[in-house]
């Protein structure tokens, strides 16, 4: 009775709250006021269901928290799946042919939704090695989407230069970029750096903006050639098809990078330098050579998809580059799971795909987006697939002990 | 030299930094208490505009005189950016208060995004003309072309509030409990301050400025948009920093420098690159001096 009583207060209280926004609506022409109350009601009702709901959910929260601090590490049910070989591998095997054949059996639509899908892919893998492995919270991915995609486009308008030459040119240029915002930011960290980095998106796409001589300005850059099959000419649909495997390889590149790099000893430097900077400074890691590698390896990735982006769409502006990209980015990051792979794809096809798919609620889908990343830290800040650490099995009991210091 | 330029130049950065600094206030104040930088609140500020225009529209419409309109408009601005700001704290950064540091940042992020689409979705992408409800004053007609009635009524506003913000902050005992609680927020409890009111009330004082800045500046440029509060959010942010994250009166200091150094650089280099030289501003104070021109520096306790 006293909750319900409660929620009641609570929903007057959100009817009271969104009434100017929702429910009027003014011409500033014509000078008239429409009044929608309908979406009161609806407010009303949505806010007394969620505000019963909400300490419901915090309790189990809670519930579940006090849990995993007293029970054991429990084996992940995919954990157990990527340790049986054959079902891990028919699984790649499987989602590798689908892949394969989706540009001959789909639609141009359909494979261009892919080829976004497996740029955020790639975007999102990058990032991840920064925010995930290495903590540091960034959030000016797009200005090295944008390095990628403009290197590519202006190295083909002034020197002419071709698609292949340009991918890892415009990869270099962005890890680059990566290295010159890293020096001078070294010591910030936390929410600092999230500011800093995202001055540093804006400043880069305001210069492309404004740099008309150089980059077109506002209108961009146009007719950027499209990658070329060995002097063949391919028409639209098949030189669309011809980027999407080229997008699809270097996806896996990047999946196959990413993962040993995470694995190996600078992403254990990287995770180190993520859990404590001081302490991890103390076990002899060098701070600064980190965090660049850390910048320069996210970065770089973001500036391969910037190329492909470039050569896909054959035009592009600033316009594609705000801070709405960047936050896109790092919503596929947050909501897959900070420092997983597998999360980060999982997110990807989530923000990329599932909106294409129900265009119904294409409106809805930034606010969408925004309600999850809030409920997400509020409920499950690790994401829909926690990162893991690496599970290594040691057979021989006596090699362990003498091999302990080395381990 | 060219003297009435200069002025110029200088009134109108005095006009853009009370502005930055009615904004930074509420940053400053709410990372002084919590540690964290509240994304949201550029959008506070937006939604404080689009709810004055709300207002002001439908009491035009039924005939109020402008400067009437004008005191309600603001005043519902205030009395609803208080509650959004009320609200997202109990929603969005409540249930995270001791979950690390980039948890509270990412759901602010979020919560930032979503004040936008929901301005988009409950009313519209496009700017919309706001009316120009200050009215004119007879004794600023000699300086009218460079001083106009609505920088004077942002100038005088922004001061007086600020001012009754430090003697609240300074002189009644909830501005020492705040003062407290941005101290050391266990010892604060420990000697009965309840720390969740106080911060309650740190993000309603924030928000009601911001909604006011709001009102203010988007009567006085004439348009708003749901993207506004981006923009205006950064760059209050930087005032902040500027100043000296957590200070109040640096934040007072920090817009001011912010706004009189933008329409310096404006107006003598180049108005193309405005936001990235507030953007270059930033960067260069963070690097070089983050703890800004009145915060004190921190040491770090291992």
């Amino acid at each position: 009775m006293h909750a319900l009583k409660k929620s009641l207060l609570i929903s007057l209280w959100f009817m009271f709250l969104t009434f100017p926004i929702m429910v009027i609506r003014v011409n500033t022409i014509e000078h008239t006021v429409i009044w929608r109350w309908n979406n009161l009601i609806l407010i009303g009702i949505g806010s007394f269901v969620l505000s019963l709901i909400w300490p419901w959910a915090l309790r189990r929260r809670e519930a579940s928290r006090a849990k995993d601090s007293t029970a054991q590490a429990q084996v992940h049910i995919l954990d157990r799946l990527a340790a049986n070989k054959n079902i891990l591998r028919t699984v790649i095997v499987a989602l590798l042919a689908l892949f394969l054949a989706i540009p001959l059996l789909g639609t141009t639509y359909q494979t261009n939704i892919l080829i976004s899908f497996l740029l955020y892919v790639i975007l999102g893998l990058g990032l991840n090695i920064i925010v995930g492995v290495a903590g540091l919270l960034f959030l000016g991915h797009a200005a090295f989407y944008a390095i990628g995609a403009y290197s590519y486009a202006l190295l083909s308008q002034y020197f002419g230069l071709g698609f292949w030459l340009a991918l890892p040119l415009g990869g270099l240029i962005a890890a680059l970029a990566g290295l010159a915002l890293a020096f001078p930011v070294l010591r910030l960290r936390g929410d600092y750096l999230a500011i800093v980095t995202l001055g540093f998106g804006e400043i880069v796409r305001l210069v492309l903006e404004n740099w008309s001589s150089l980059t077109g300005g506002p209108s961009g850059v146009s007719n950027i050639p499209r990658p070329g099959l060995m002097g063949m000419q391919l028409d639209v649909a098949q030189a669309n098809i011809y980027v999407y495997y080229i997008v699809l390889v270097m996806a896996m590149i990047t999946i196959v990078a990413v993962a040993r790099v995470k694995d190996s000893r600078i992403g254990r430097a990287l995770q180190a330098l993520r859990e404590d900077e001081i302490a991890c400074q103390a076990m002899g890691i060098d701070r600064v050579g980190v965090k660049l590698m850390a910048f320069s390896l996210g970065t770089a990735w973001a500036g391969f998809a910037g190329v492909i982006f470039a050569a896909k769409t054959t035009f592009i502006n600033p316009a594609s580059f705000t801070f709405f990209e960047s936050a896109i980015i790092l919503s596929i990051v947050v909501l897959g799971g900070m420092g997983s792979n597998l999360g980060v794809i999982l997110g990807a096809a989530f923000l990329v795909l599932l909106p294409e798919y129900m265009r119904a609620f294409s409106e809805y889908r930034m606010i969408l987006f925004a309600t999850a990343m809030v409920l997400m830290m509020v409920f499950r800040p690790q994401g829909l697939i926690p990162a893991r650490g690496r599970i290594y099995h040691v057979d021989d009991p006596d090699a362990h002990s003498s091999n302990g210091g080395q381990a | 030299m060219d003297w009435q330029y200069l002025a110029e130049l200088f009134l109108g950065g005095l006009t853009r930094g009370s502005i930055y600094a009615l904004i930074a206030i509420g940053y400053t104040m709410v990372y002084g208490i919590i540690e964290l930088i509240n994304f949201a609140h550029g959008e506070i500020y937006m939604l404080g505009a689009f709810t004055g225009l709300i207002v002001a529209s439908v009491l035009g419409i039924l005939g109020f005189p402008p400067a009437q309109i004008l005191i309600l408009a603001a005043l519902a601005a205030i009395i609803y950016c208080a509650g959004y700001g009320y609200t997202m704290e109990k929603i969005a950064y409540k249930p995270l208060r001791g979950a690390g540091r980039l948890s509270p940042l990412i759901s602010a992020i979020g919560m930032s995004l979503f004040l936008q689409n929901y301005i988009i979705l409950a009313q519209t992408s496009d700017f919309l003309p706001f009316p120009s409800l200050i009215p004119e004053f007879a004794f600023l007609d000699p300086v009218a072309h460079i001083f106009g009635s609505s920088n004077f009524v942002i100038v005088l506003t922004s001061s007086v509030s600020m001012a009754a913000l430090t003697v609240f902050i300074k002189y009644t005992k909830m501005g020492k409990a705040m003062r407290a609680t941005a101290q050391n927020r266990k010892m604060a409890m420990l000697l009965g301050v309840n720390a969740d009111k106080i911060i309650s009330i740190t993000f309603l004082l924030g928000s009601s400025l911001a909604a006011l800045g709001g009102v203010l500046i988007a009567s006085h440029v004439g348009m708003v948009n749901f993207a506004v509060g981006f923009l205006a959010g950064i760059k209050a942010f930087t005032a902040a920093v500027l100043g000296g994250i957590g200070s109040i009166p640096g934040a007072m200091l920090g817009g001011l420098f912010l706004g009189l150094s933008e329409s310096f650089a404006t107006g003598y280099i180049s108005s193309d690159y405005e936001d990235v030289f507030a953007f270059t501003l930033l960067v260069v104070f963070l690097i070089f001096r983050p703890s800004g021109i009145m915060g004190k520096a921190k040491v770090e306790k291992v």
